[in-house]
């Protein structure tokens, strides 16, 4: 491996690449470069991050043309010296890599994304068993990075589309035993623009940096509406 | 306008299949080769309607389609509709649940579930049966 690699990064100004040479190591991360060309080389680069640790969802962008985590890729991952990187596609620019998520929240809220149930009282929880936890735990994982919903071909044409986030969450409270809203909450994604409009190309779960597999909960989901599956 | 300013990728981003692999690809050839058997049913609907101008109209619409070109028209045709249906099959039993693994606590390297071997099995073997059967048209249709 290069001791630099030459980073383009697309700027929302001149809506063109600037090219920087950043001295990397092994375990450098994308994210690293970045902060490396903002802080020493140009101060108006606009990057949004937090945790560097694929835990808060907020580096997402696409390096070398595929949505991921800037935190969470090594440059040893990358093939070749040059990384470019892009905002996420499918979600409008505020400024170079920075991305607006106002549409991935609504709909995010728009599937009621919390358990609804009666107080439990206090000698006795919503009790579950481990097989019950199992069967939705994989989707609690999901850090709202956007990544699945940058991937999704039908994000890339239809403006309306729920998205593979949403939907997956959905799964992940329909298939959650204590919750009682199910009915409700299928009601909002049975749309022409809702659940139906997934074509299973699985590019959302390939991208999932946290294993969440957003395509399986869409079509376990699609199941039980069709009354396939439990 | 409204693309751009939703830094949506377009009709462009959803073709690409070239980041995403094999079950993008076949994403994308389910598309194309739904759109072309459209087009090839209209086209059809279109031929045997001749009929209706009586034995006349009926041959000289065959004697049109019986060139070289229009064999390779339905040697592609014989392709795609293969292929839409064996990829098809998956597709459906997919969409109902079938085959796209249990949810699980999952462990990094996280792999997918959802695109199983079954699956890319069953996507190179629609384009195997898909190009099979081309070649077997060719033969049949050019006599080889």
């Amino acid at each position: 491996m290069s001791d630099t690699v030459k980073l383009r990064i697309r700027r929302s100004a001149t809506d063109d690449f600037d090219e920087f040479t950043i001295p990397v190591q092994k375990w450098t991360t994308i994210l690293e470069c970045i902060l490396y060309a903002k802080y020493k080389i140009d101060h108006s680069i606009a990057v949004r991050y937090s945790c560097r640790q694929a835990t808060c969802g907020s580096c997402g962008m696409k390096i070398n043309g595929k949505p991921s985590l800037a935190c969470f890729t090594k440059v040893s991952e990358i093939d070749g010296d040059t990384i470019t990187v892009e905002p996420m596609a499918n979600f409008p620019v505020i400024r170079d890599l920075a991305v607006k998520f106002d549409r991935l929240f609504k709909n995010h809220r728009d599937i009621i994304p919390y358990m609804n149930n009666d107080p439990p009282d206090s000698s006795r929880m919503h009790l579950q068993s481990p097989e019950e936890l199992d069967r939705f735990i994989q989707f609690a994982n999901c850090i709202k990075c956007g990544l699945c919903n940058s991937a999704c071909p039908t994000m890339a044409t239809d403006t309306s589309f729920t998205g593979p986030q949403a939907l997956a969450q959905a799964y992940r409270y329909v298939a959650d035993s204590r919750d009682k809203d199910k009915d409700k909450r299928l009601r909002i994604i049975d749309d022409s623009h809702g659940i139906w409009r997934c074509h299973f190309a699985g590019s959302c779960s390939q991208v999932c940096p946290k294993g969440v597999d957003p395509a399986m909960g869409i079509q376990l989901l699609r199941g039980y509406m069709l009354g396939l599956n439990d | 306008m409204d693309s751009k300013k939703n830094n949506r990728e377009g009709i462009g981003g959803m073709a690409n299949p070239g980041r995403y692999g094999i079950e993008r690809v076949a994403y994308w050839l389910m598309r194309l080769s739904g759109l072309g058997l459209l087009v090839y049913f209209i086209a059809h609907i279109y031929e045997t309607s001749s009929i209706l101008r009586g034995e006349v109209g009926w041959n000289e619409l065959m004697a049109m389609t019986d060139t070289p070109e229009f064999h390779i028209v339905l040697i592609i045709v014989i392709g795609m509709c293969v292929f839409h249906t064996v990829n098809g099959i998956r597709v459906m039993l997919g969409h109902g649940g079938i085959g796209v693994g249990r949810p699980t606590r999952p462990d990094y390297p996280y792999e997918p579930a959802s695109q199983n071997m079954r699956h890319k099995i069953t996507i190179y073997s629609a384009i195997v049966l898909a190009a099979v059967a081309m070649i077997y048209g060719s033969t049949v249709l050019f006599g080889v």
